[in-house]
């Protein structure tokens, strides 16, 4: 029996995070399926990007723990037009400043949905996006559980 | 403490925005509108001890050097200034504090944006790579956020006039009214890209969304240009032919790179800046005659207004309606057109509102002139709103 032949795999354009030592963690959990944050010993805040220092003074340090991965929209926009060519094939897509549970904010995108249903304030749960067999993506989209609501 | 009166701004050079330059180089821009700005104060290159310029790609290390022997000077103080279209502010600023501290007595500060017509494809992309170059940037920014397409400015001002409208509420009008007077400012200035070609709100709300909820004509195009000024102690300021407009007051502030870590999208960092140009400037908001606010969007402008004081938080749509922002009106806010009408070549669009602050209080303003026009505020925004530079000028010390 043979196999058929595949299709080249449609090579991945956009750009790809590069870790650094520093946030190697962060994107190694990610491809785990999971939200990695650094939480500041002395101050109890979460950090958001990872940093080799921490923000709230020297005598601080900071670890890594395990977020929920809920958060709420904080800021967001509807891209009609491709913020970038490698996007020109994807019609409008949403980028958002998330608030997460914890605190910090990130930038990402909106999936899931329409983007007419993203709203400020709006629930939402990370979603992994495996975009390569290397890279992990972290995404998100409404919340839909009530257990999914911060 | 303060650098009120200490320097002027004595000559200006600048070009005529244009869509693409040809065969130009930066360096050679940089050289000609230094040298533009020079014979405009009415001076001669080897007066000039001092070079502020831009890091700019031909040149990716060592920027003021290379203008500084391209141009064949003799300087004391040289340097880059790297605060995106808050540059052009930042150099005025900088300039009158080397001048103060005695290092050098008569500075140039040129930006120039060369653009060439494309003629490949595009930046060359290997699989799986994303784009050539894409490394050198290794900043949080390119590694958390321009994977999800958060790339350019667009996105992050329309994120910002969303929280906006969230918070405070402003129509899609006011918002338009803030390009339409400025497009009435361009048309009477010929070096504005748009000249003769006025719009109305309805043109602007009709005009493609490009980012929700910005429209087309509510977003600078870029296009190529130059500008320079030669900044000089007041006492040489005083000996020279044309009026000189002094540098009364500066602020400047930064929390911030990205916007998604900026402590408020709606409380900005100019507040900061302003409020310090003013203090220092010993001059009141009610005293200044000539806005000359950065404006890569609408939103920038209303963002400002509110900022640097002359509306309360959350007025600024109200503002919009109830004054006149044309440069005949009774809030004269950029009168060259702005960026969204005059251009915006790269950083010397951010130098072009502390130009047009300058020729407005030197009374060479033209078919645009302010009338009386004796104090003037200047707001350089860079990035995504992060840095920030106030300047006050006045047309006396």
């Amino acid at each position: 029996m043979t196999t058929e032949p595949q299709p080249p795999a449609t090579p991945y354009l956009k750009p790809l995070p590069e870790p650094t030592p520093v946030s190697q963690p962060f994107w190694d959990a990610a491809r785990r399926h999971r939200l990695f944050l650094q939480h500041s010993r002395k101050t109890g805040k979460y950090v958001f990007y990872p940093r080799a220092v921490s923000p709230y003074g020297p005598e601080d340090t900071l670890e890594w723990v395990e977020a929920t991965g809920r958060g709420t929209v904080y800021a967001y926009t509807v891209a009609r037009r491709p913020t970038a060519p490698q996007w020109g094939e994807d019609g409008p897509y949403v980028i958002a400043i998330v608030e997460l549970e914890e605190g910090p904010h990130l930038t990402t995108n909106i999936v899931g949905c329409a983007p007419e249903e993203v709203s400020i304030g709006m629930p939402v749960v990370v979603e992994f996006d495996d975009v390569t067999p290397e890279a992990t993506l972290v995404k998100f989209r409404p919340a839909r559980l009530s257990t999914e609501i911060p | 403490m303060s650098l009120r009166g200490k320097a002027a701004i004595a000559g200006i050079g600048e070009f005529r925005p244009s869509r693409y330059t040809e065969g130009a180089t930066t360096l050679g821009m940089l050289a000609e509108v230094a040298r533009m700005a020079a014979a405009d104060a009415g001076i001669e290159l080897g007066e000039v001890d001092g070079l502020i310029t831009e890091s700019f790609a031909e040149s990716p290390f060592m920027a003021p050097s290379t203008v500084v022997e391209y141009l064949g000077l003799d300087v004391k103080f040289a340097e880059v200034v790297d605060l995106g279209g808050a540059t052009g502010a930042g150099m005025a600023l900088r300039a009158a504090m080397a001048i103060d501290a005695g290092l050098c007595e008569t500075v140039i500060c040129t930006t120039a944006a060369r653009r060439e017509r494309r003629t490949t494809e595009g930046p060359k992309r290997s699989a799986g790579s994303g784009w050539a170059g894409r490394r050198t940037d290794r900043t949080p920014y390119a590694e958390f956020e321009m994977p999800y397409g958060a790339i350019g400015a667009n996105f992050g001002y329309a994120m910002i006039a969303n929280r906006y409208r969230h918070e405070y509420g402003v129509t899609p009008e006011q918002l338009a009214k803030i390009a339409v007077a400025q497009r009435y400012n361009a048309c009477h200035n010929p070096d504005a890209l748009f000249f003769g070609q006025p719009i109305t709100v309805e043109d602007v709300l009709n005009s493609p969304v490009i980012v929700d909820p910005l429209h087309m004509l509510e977003i600078v195009m870029p296009v190529a240009g130059a500008a320079a000024l030669v900044v000089t102690s007041a006492r040489k300021a005083k000996k020279l032919k044309k009026r000189p407009a002094y540098i009364l007051g500066g602020g400047e502030h930064t929390t911030h790179r990205s916007l998604t870590y900026a402590p408020s999208l709606t409380d900005t960092a100019i507040k900061a800046a302003a409020d310090q140009a003013f203090k220092t400037g010993g001059i009141r908001r009610k005293d200044i005659d000539v806005a000359s606010l950065y404006d890569c969007y609408t939103i920038t402008v209303l963002l400002t207004i509110e900022d640097a004081g002359f509306a309360k938080k959350g007025q600024g749509g109200r503002f919009v309606d109830q004054h006149n922002l044309q440069f005949d009106g009774d809030f004269p806010l950029n009168p060259h057109g702005g960026q969204l009408s005059f251009g915006q070549a790269g950083l010397a669009g951010g130098m072009s509102h502390v130009t047009e602050a300058a020729r407005q209080v030197m009374g060479r303003a033209a078919g645009r002139q302010v009338k009386k026009c004796e104090f003037a505020f200047v707001n350089g925004n860079g990035g995504i709103m992060s840095e920030q530079v106030s300047l006050v000028l006045g047309a006396e010390r």
